[in-house]
Parts: C-alpha cells; sequence; structure tokens
C-alpha cells in the first residue's frame, strides 16, 4: 500500500483521479437531472477523435483536445430543445463519426500502436505534470463555482421556467456546465479511458438517487461515493494488476447495487431510517 | 393601481401569430380568469407575462418589477422523480431575490418557511417533494410562488389532475391569499373559479372578450362558454 504512492507517475494519477471523481460526480447530479446523461459518453468520444488528431499532427494533446471537447459541449446541450434531430440521436452519431476518425487516422498514419488502447482505456502513465496542475486549477473553479452557484444552479435544474421566470439566465448557466463536463471528461480521459470515463458523472448521482431523499444530501452523497469508489478503485488496480478506468467502474458498479439494496430494505421497512409514508 | 397592462398585443412563435390584438390590464387586488380553448394562446400569454417570449407587436407595461411574479407552472411540466425536499423547493423560489448575492439570507428561508405553514406544508418541509400528493405538490409550488412574489400570482392551470375535493381546497387557499391583498392571474380550464371567485374575465379565441365578470357571463362569448362547460342555470 505504502509503497504504491512511492512513485511520482502514481502520485500524479492519484491527484487526478481524486479531484477528477469530484467533479465528475457534482457536476453528474446536474447532468443526470436534467437528462444530459449521454452527453459524458458523447463529449468522451469526441475527446478520442480530437486525442487521436493531435497524436497524428503531434500537436500538443491537452491544447488541442480541450478546446475541441468544449465546443463540441456546448453545441450539444444546445442541440438539445431544438427541432429536428433529436438530443441523443445527434449525440450517438457524433460520438460513433468522432471515434471512427479517431481510429482510422491512428491505424493509417501511424500503423497499429498502443496509443489506441491507451486512449481507449486509458493508462495511468499517461497522467503528466501539466496535467496534475490543469486538474488541481479545473477543480478548484468546478468547486467555487459549485458552491457559489448552488441556490441558482438548484432552480435551474429543479424547474428551469420557473428559473427564467425569476430571472435567472438558464441558457448561461447550461454553458457553463457544459464547459467545466467537458473540462473534467477531458482530464479524467486520459487516465480512466474515454469508453469508461462517462461513468464517473452517472454512477454517482444514480447510485445516490436510492438513498438521498433531498437534493442537498443527494449532492454530498454522489460526491463521498465517487471519491470512495475511485479510492478503492484505484488500491484494486494496483493490487490486481487490472486496470485503472475498469477497476473503479467496477466498484462504482457495485457500490450502486448496495446502494439499490439498501434503498430497497429501506422501503420495506426493514432498515432504521426515513420510510416511505 | 394598475399593475400589468397589455396594449393591442400579438404573441406567437417564429413570426407565426397565435394570439392577436387582445388588451387587458390587471389592477392591484383583481382576480383576473384568463379562459379559452385550448390552441387559444393562455400558455403563449402565461410566457410573455414572464418575459420568456417577447410579444410580435403591441405592448406589455408592468408597474411591478416582473422577477416578482409569483409563477405556479403545470405540474405536469415537473419531473416526478426529481430526489429534492419540500424545503428546497419552497426556498427555491427565493432565487428571484438573490440579485448580486450568491446565497440565501436568513430572512428569506424564514420566508419560505412562512409559506409552507401558511399552505398547511410546514409539517411536510423535510419530507421528499416526489412521495407527495398531487394537491399536496401544488401547495408547495404555492408556497415557492408565494415566495418569489410580491404582489401577483401567475398560477397555470392550478387543479388540472386533482380531484374536486382537493381541487376545492386549493381554491379556498387562492382566495384567502387574495383577501390577504394578492393578486390572482389564473389560466384555467375549470370554469369555477370564474364564476366564484374572479372579478374579471379574459377569454382568447376566436372572439377575444376582456371586462368584468358579470359583463362577461351576459355577453355571447360567455353564454356560449358556459353552455360549453355543461353549466346551466
Amino acid at each position: 500500500m505504502i509503497e504504491l504512492f512511492s512513485y511520482a507517475f502514481i502520485q500524479r494519477a492519484f491527484i487526478v483521479g481524486f479531484l477528477v471523481s469530484l467533479c465528475s460526480a457534482l457536476l453528474g447530479v446536474s447532468l443526470v437531472l436534467r437528462r444530459y446523461s449521454m452527453i459524458g459518453d458523447g463529449l468522451s468520444h469526441v475527446g478520442f477523435g480530437a486525442l487521436a488528431v493531435a497524436s497524428v499532427f503531434s500537436f500538443s494533446p491537452m491544447f488541442f483536445t480541450i478546446p475541441v471537447v468544449v465546443v463540441a459541449a456546448v453545441l450539444l446541450l444546445r442541440l438539445d430543445g431544438r427541432r429536428g434531430l433529436s438530443g441523443d440521436s445527434a449525440i450517438a452519431l457524433i460520438a460513433s463519426s468522432a471515434l471512427a476518425i479517431g481510429i482510422v487516422l491512428i491505424s493509417y498514419v501511424k500503423g497499429t500502436n498502443s496509443d489506441i488502447d491507451n486512449f481507449l482505456f486509458g493508462s495511468l502513465l499517461s497522467v503528466g505534470r501539466g496535467d496534475c496542475i490543469l486538474s488541481v486549477t479545473l477543480s478548484a473553479a468546478v468547486l467555487l463555482c459549485y458552491v457559489l452557484l448552488y441556490p441558482r444552479l438548484y432552480a435551474v435544474t429543479f424547474d428551469p421556467v420557473f428559473a427564467q421566470a425569476a430571472g435567472v439566465r438558464s441558457e448561461r448557466y447550461t454553458t457553463l456546465l457544459a464547459v467545466l463536463s467537458a473540462l473534467t471528461i477531458v482530464l479524467g480521459m486520459r487516465m480512466l479511458g474515454s469508453l469508461l470515463i462517462s461513468a464517473l458523472v452517472i454512477f454517482p448521482c444514480l447510485g445516490a438517487m436510492r438513498i438521498a431523499h433531498s437534493y442537498r444530501a443527494l449532492t454530498i452523497v454522489s460526491a463521498l461515493e465517487s471519491l470512495v469508489c475511485f479510492v478503492l478503485g484505484f488500491v484494486m488496480s494496483y493490487e490486481l494488476g487490472t486496470p485503472a478506468g475498469a477497476s473503479i467502474v467496477v466498484v462504482h458498479l457495485v457500490s450502486y447495487i448496495l446502494l439499490s439494496i439498501v434503498a430497497s430494505l429501506r422501503s420495506r421497512g426493514l432498515l432504521a431510517g426515513r420510510q416511505k409514508r | 393601481m394598475t399593475l400589468l397592462e397589455a396594449r393591442d398585443l400579438s404573441l406567437g412563435y417564429d413570426g407565426h401569430s397565435v394570439v392577436e390584438h387582445v388588451s387587458f390590464q390587471v389592477d392591484e387586488g383583481d382576480y383576473l380568469c384568463i379562459i379559452g380553448d385550448n390552441g387559444a394562446g393562455k400558455s403563449t400569454l402565461v410566457k410573455a407575462v414572464l418575459s420568456l417570449n417577447p410579444p410580435l407587436s403591441g405592448q406589455l407595461t408592468f408597474n411591478v418589477d416582473r422577477r416578482g411574479i409569483g409563477y405556479l407552472p403545470q405540474s405536469a411540466m415537473l419531473d416526478p422523480g426529481f430526489p429534492t425536499s419540500v424545503e428546497e423547493v419552497a426556498l427555491s423560489g427565493a432565487v428571484s431575490r438573490l440579485g448580486r448575492r450568491f446565497f440565501y439570507l436568513k430572512a428569506e428561508r424564514e420566508r419560505a418557511l412562512g409559506n409552507l405553514e401558511r399552505m398547511g406544508m410546514l409539517v411536510f418541509a423535510r419530507r421528499p417533494f416526489q412521495e407527495l400528493s398531487g394537491g399536496q405538490r401544488q401547495r408547495v409550488l404555492l408556497a415557492r410562488a408565494l415566495t418569489a412574489a410580491s404582489r401577483i400570482l401567475l398560477l397555470d392551470e392550478p387543479v388540472a389532475g386533482l380531484d374536486m375535493h382537493t381541487s376545492s381546497e386549493l381554491y379556498r387557499l387562492i382566495d384567502a391569499l387574495r383577501e390577504d391583498g394578492m393578486t390572482i392571474m389564473m389560466v384555467t380550464h375549470d370554469i369555477h373559479p370564474a364564476i366564484n371567485s374572479a372579478n374579471r374575465i379574459l377569454h382568447l379565441g376566436h372572439s377575444v372578450f376582456f371586462g368584468d365578470r358579470d359583463e362577461y357571463f351576459a355577453s355571447s362569448e360567455g353564454r356560449a362558454y358556459l353552455e360549453e362547460a355543461g353549466h346551466h342555470d
């Protein structure tokens, strides 16, 4: 356990993963409740495409991927509510196209190499010093926004029409949500892989929804669940030699099942706590 | 005092008009019922009053802070599974009062709890909103509207989907609010508040009527509406 943290790259991966888990859980609450769960998935695929392009043309991966994914996030959230192509089919379309373009580009230019594998399933080694600084800055920004804007974010999430009538610029908060989600996903993607990062957005909120009776409890439980699962998954990955991203997601799944069991026991009055009616 | 005045108002989307050349006004202490068939533009009018949809032409003048209009949306517009407590819902009405602040003041929390008490929902304050019955939810949303509102309530189909008994309880609560000085604007399919409580009627449809309740029920539009509603003297 202790020797685990004697490597600098492991320390970095742990810091980035811990902070990304916290941010994605908080943003996930808003995304899931506003029925934007699929956006995480769409953005991570766009991120894969962008990473592939960056790798082929030797661009700096972060500085190229971040703006691309941020633009995609704003466009995807705007798409929702418009006529024409419906939100979820648009996401599926963009996600699979970006994935396909990325794979074709890498395979054609570089031949088969470990890049595809790393981008899809993540790699602890890919977390550099720059990522570490970026993730500390970003999570500070996400936390600050979340705490300071909490009353407004709640109002916009619960009832956007009422919030707008009350003078809250709903679309601004939607854009902010899109930008922060994009940044979180790009940061987390390097370590967890683009196929698995969206789990970090969805699982904590879905798990917490099983047991939380208020929005505040939901937020707190989501954040805690995400952090605990990350630490357990990270250690499991080290002990068993399994990929970090997949290990963390498996722990999230187990936690979701446990929370569901707690919720169903509680609703039958078998556990102490608040009961239905 | 006139709180809100519409002059020759035309409303619609993308240049396609739904409501044309409507004029009305809402005075302090009024109980205005907005009635009319489906598609007559009632929801479009609600959006215009909430400043969510600008008029195509004509004028809509407010003599109150627009954000101080307490809005009760149609219940079908909310996600019934949203995990939140009753207290949190009522408090979110104070979002209209935040201004440049980030957090609610203690006075705003007390105001929200006071409004829950007024609606007889204080005992449910810590309960999950999703476990309430339809009538109880409407009371909580009414408490939220009161937390937002200073002078006007805009109620969009407040009794849709509720049974007779629950509806009349809700109407009694609304009547009591008006007696306390609140001005009421209500969009409704139900003829009862128009007959029993309203002092003014705005009828949207092929022909538009705005005026006192008694005039309305004496007019051809009013008589036709009464007959359609199956209400005979």
